[in-house]
């Protein structure tokens, strides 16, 4: 018998994982010793059926199976290769797939209207208005319940909305590509905080903004990218992450970068002054104008992650005010839903948790790509949103870590010696751990017609990620399908 | 009175601590009853029994934290007030919660010179993390218990086939390296290294080398099943293997319960293998002999074997092979007390109890005792009055899962033997009372003040019954809680206090029988 790895045992210094009593760690450290401490909890929650599809997963070692580890690194390879950049602007029914005239995009898994959230209704309202499909908002409820206007969630057409996420058919785009795999993903341009329709309001100021983006924001910086040429997000998010942004919930460095890329050829494109000063003010009084690019660089990477069999990288996440989804790479097209939860955070003066609209928006694509949340040390002031600690920034993204595949190769963050930030969510690891992924995100108003009224942070619901695992234990029972 | 449920969802504690916080809940002003536990079916059928109910209670998951609570109007805001303060003032700071890994697969990543796993977590959920972390190819001490035998079979020979140690499942102590792991004491490095099958017999056999002036090299723990006919030694032969090759061990020690006859024979085969001296103790066996062609010698207590190592490292300064009770002391002692004098032995270290148990037996002395397996001398224990037949005598060991479900066990929190105690004081008749008192990181940090002041109450129940105390102490004076000092605090205490486990219940032997033969033989009182 082999004694080897006992001898080095024996002859090196005692490193003690830690897992149950925190007695045993207290007292190995008051005897001289090392002992690291494991935030144990019961795998799976104690859920006996969830415990037997997480062991379904694993060889007899206890480490992943070979055949599941293998398409999970796949999946995650693909998404720390990917390089997104933007290529220009168009109209949505000319570029994003699938698009119609009586067709609105919205964000998070698929809802109708019956069971769409206050602030999904008025953006769809405004939306309509906006369209010149109905005259009034009262007229534009009318026809969403009619049943003649279609709906469809943005990830079903490659595109991404934040909160509300409405997208219609005239709307300028973001056109973003996937310059390692060649996909396409798109989303419409920031329209600021407050009072605005991905918040849900749809008054005639919030249709004017968007018709003036329409008539004069879009062709400027249309122009100006024309000039400029493709423009590379992977390298301004990386930047943005060392000057205090994590580009989901603060885009202030990442929103100022690009004003500052754009500006010349904005200048050069934009011949009546009036509409360049217009332009350059609307930029620099929208902090969060950058988010929309982060999110579509974050789809346009996620998305050739997909369609690999057995791997359980999570390719999509998003919220639609009513439902939280989730989406697994192995199981493509399927979303596994739970009531959309409510969001801790703080709150615009005049208004409170009670006027608050559960989770909403397509902006978790960002923490699903190993940004926001997952970034969130690189951005201690977010924590103000829910009177934490700066160290609670650093603390959050730690522990992140422990439910993720991999540190991103390319997004740094300063405060941590310049590891990468927790990239690739892991079903395995979410459901063995009971840890969901820390979202940063905005909070909107429960009623249509009003907008935001805040920003926290929320916590997916668990048993996305528990009906996720069940289904794909299932999958594994059959024989194994051709390869992918 | 009225009996409340409160439920919080995904708040999860470890049971000891909330055991012990249970205790202290208890005893706040207006509260009847107070019970704080995670939520798994056990502990709501647990629960269920006490006469908790309601739809909060059967809703509650394993990752829930459950507010059990009777008593008066205020009751449950005391105890949430007090439940709060104290899950405060255990909890690590906030920040550094989160920065914890949440698995063992993330710390081993974040920390890859880790090369232990020690394990905790209840029972049920116990073998998966063991198959984790050899998966992952780290060492295991299993503390858990209710692990099958099954799941130790496959563990241990995985371990084995890895080259790993698989210290468990139910295993309380080790001492790698000098740093203590579960319940151990603080002993001084040195050539004697221990594999052991027994927890509190490892404690007291290293203790007691400390405090010869020798040290230890290492001390497996195996698990009290590894020398079943089942397991077959796979771990204790594994250990034997490993110190033998040690160049930091010079002797070698085995301590086990009776080993199953097979197992017990190649133990000895692996022993006689090894060019290095040996030493060999079963709990409870009373031969004491020397095997001269194989260097082993067979020890007939724990004390002995810690002598015996000592002697065959090469020791300076030993004292003389015991002799047994002093027979002046003895008979002062027997003088204290009537023919009729019961004996109450309690204990909290299951090792410790059965070789008191093992040593009265070899006096003659008919002892009820919950460490019988079975025969007429058998009890569980939890029987609601003590019977007189077919003894008047009793020991028992109160670490048994009988007394510990839903408690700490009595080596965290001795309150448990107090109780006992009270209890055994009631009826007729003086009392022969003997402890031991295990000391060392993991065990309460004074349980000689709780014993002395359950003591107190004792004799106060007895009146102007005689009561006579005799124990020992399990530790070292470089143990947090101070062998010397807590020896000071039981014989304050009026104890009479012996060297090791071995003296005190060989003490408590001669007694009894000097005390029943005075009387027959007509000595005037």
């Amino acid at each position: 018998m082999d004694t080897e790895k006992v001898l080095a045992l024996f002859g090196s210094d005692l490193a003690v994982v830690n897992v149950g009593l925190a007695s045993f760690a207290r007292d190995l450290r008051r005897a001289g010793g090392t002992a690291i401490e494991v935030d144990w909890r019961p795998p799976a929650g104690g859920d006996p059926a969830l415990l037997e599809a997480l062991e379904a997963c694993l060889g007899p070692d206890g480490a992943v199976r070979a055949d599941i580890a293998a398409a999970t690194r796949q999946s995650l390879e693909r998404l720390l290769a990917a390089k997104p950049v933007v290529t220009g602007i168009g109209t949505a029914l000319e570029v994003v797939p699938g698009m119609r005239k009586n067709l609105v995009l919205h964000a998070g898994p698929p809802v109708e209207w019956a069971r769409m959230s206050g602030p999904t209704r008025g953006a769809v309202m405004g939306g309509l208005v906006y369209e010149g499909l109905a005259k009034t908002p009262e007229e534009a409820a009318r026809l969403a319940a009619s049943g003649s206007v279609e709906f469809s969630p943005c990830h079903h057409h490659a595109a991404v909305g934040p909160m509300a996420g409405v997208v219609t058919a005239s709307m300028p785009v973001w056109i973003l590509e996937n310059q390692a795999f060649g996909n396409r993903s798109y989303a419409t341009l920031n329209e600021g905080l407050g009072k605005v329709l991905r918040y849900g309001a749809y008054d005639a100021e919030v249709i004017e903004r968007l018709r003036w983006m329409e008539r004069v924001l879009a062709p400027a910086l249309s122009a100006a990218l024309a000039a400029h040429g493709p423009l590379d997000v992977r390298s301004l998010i990386a930047q943005a992450l060392q000057m205090g942004d994590e580009v989901h919930n603060r885009n202030r460095a990442a929103t100022s970068l690009l004003i500052r890329t754009l500006a010349p050829h904005l200048v050069r494109a934009t011949p009546a002054a009036e509409d360049l000063v217009a332009v350059l003010r609307f930029l620099d009084g929208n902090d969060h104008f950058f988010l929309n690019l982060s999110m579509a660089a974050s789809k346009c990477s996620l998305d050739p992650t997909t369609g690999i069999p057995r791997s359980t990288l999570i390719s999509a996440m998003a919220r639609n005010g009513t439902d939280f989804g989730i989406q697994v790479a192995g199981l493509p097209g399927r979303w596994f839903t739970a009531p959309a939860p409510m969001v801790e955070g703080l709150y615009l003066p005049g208004f409170t948790a009670a006027d608050a609209a559960p989770d909403i928006g397509d902006s978790v694509i960002t923490e699903t790509a190993g940004l926001g949340g997952m970034a969130m040390a690189a951005a201690p002031a977010i924590v103000q949103f829910v009177g934490g600690s700066a160290g609670q920034a650093v603390a959050f993204t730690r522990r992140m870590y422990g439910i993720t595949l991999a540190e991103h190769p390319a997004y740094k963050i300063p405060v941590l010696d310049f590891r990468g930030t927790a990239t690739g969510i892991d079903l395995l690891k979410v459901v063995e751990s009971g840890v969901v992924p820390v979202v940063n995100t905005g909070i909107a108003h429960k009623e249509p017609g009003v907008g935001m009224v805040g920003a926290g942070l929320v916590k997916p619901p668990f048993a996305c990620f528990r009906d996720a695992l069940l289904a794909f234990a299932g999958t594994l029972a059959k024989p194994a399908g051709p390869p992918a | 009175m009225a009996a409340l449920v409160l439920v919080r969802r995904d708040s999860y504690h470890d049971s000891v601590l909330l055991m012990r916080i249970s205790q202290g809940l208890k005893a706040l002003a207006d509260v009847e009853d107070a019970v704080v536990a995670m939520g798994t079916p056990q502990n709501r059928e647990l629960l269920g029994a006490l006469g908790y109910g309601g739809p909060e209670l059967s809703a509650a998951r394993p990752n829930d934290l459950v507010i059990a609570v009777k008593g008066g109007a205020g009751a449950a805001a005391v105890v949430e007030t007090e439940l709060a303060r104290l899950l405060a003032a255990e909890a690590p700071a906030a920040a550094d919660t989160e920065a914890r890994p949440t698995s063992l697969a993330a710390a081993v990543q974040a920390h890859p010179e880790a090369n232990l796993v020690l394990i905790s977590v209840p029972g049920e959920h116990a073998a998966r993390e063991a198959r984790r972390a050899l998966g992952l190819g780290r060492h295991v001490m299993l503390f858990s218990d209710n692990v099958t035998l099954a799941d130790e079979i496959a563990l241990k020979q995985e371990a084995r086939r890895r080259g790993l140690l698989l210290m468990g499942p139910d295993c309380g102590t080790a001492i790698l390296d000098g740093r203590p792991l579960g319940f151990a004491n603080a002993v001084r490095r040195g050539p004697i290294g221990i594999v052991g099958a027994a927890g509190t017999g490892i404690q007291e056999v290293t203790s007691l080398v400390h405090r010869l002036g020798c040290g230890v090299s290492q001390a497996i723990g195996t698990g009290g099943r590894d020398l079943s006919e089942e397991v077959g030694g796979l771990m204790t032969l594994f250990g034997i293997e490993a110190l033998a090759a040690d160049p930091g061990t010079q002797v070698l020690v085995v301590i086990s319960k009776p080993p199953a006859a097979a197992v017990a024979h190649r133990v000895i085969a692996a022993l006689g293998a090894t060019p290095k001296p040996c030493v060999v103790h079963f709990v409870g066996s009373e031969s004491r002999a020397a095997d001269e062609r194989h260097r082993i010698v067979y020890a007939d207590s724990l004390a002995d074997a810690a002598e015996a190592a000592c002697r065959l490292s090469g020791a300076p300064d030993l004292p003389p092979a015991y002799p047994g009770p002093e027979p002046t002391h003895v008979a002062q002692l027997a003088a204290r007390l009537p023919a009729d004098v019961e004996l109450r032995g309690l204990f909290c270290g299951g090792t410790t109890g059965q070789e008191a148990l093992a040593l009265l037996g070899r006096s003659r002395l008919a002892v009820r005792s919950n460490l019988h397996k079975h025969g007429p001398l058998r009890v569980e224990g939890t029987e609601a009055a003590a019977r007189e037949r077919p003894s008047p005598h009793l020991l028992l060991d109160l670490g048994d899962d009988v007394f510990t479900r839903g408690r700490p066990h009595p080596m965290i929190e001795p309150a448990l033997r107090n109780e006992r105690l009270e209890a055994e004081m009631s009826g007729a008749g003086a009392r022969l009372l003997l402890f031991d008192c295990v000391l060392g990181y993991g065990a309460h940090p004074d349980p000689a003040g709780v014993l002395a002041a359950g003591l107190e109450r004792a004799r106060a129940l007895a009146g102007a019954r005689p009561v006579v105390a005799i124990a020992s102490v399990t530790g070292t004076s470089d143990d947090p809680q101070d062998w010397h000092a807590q020896v000071r605090r039981l014989e304050a205490a009026g104890v009479t206090v012996e060297a090791d486990n071995r003296a005190a219940a060989s003490l408590a032997a001669a007694v009894l029988v000097r005390a029943a033969a005075a009387a027959a033989s007509g000595r005037p009182r």
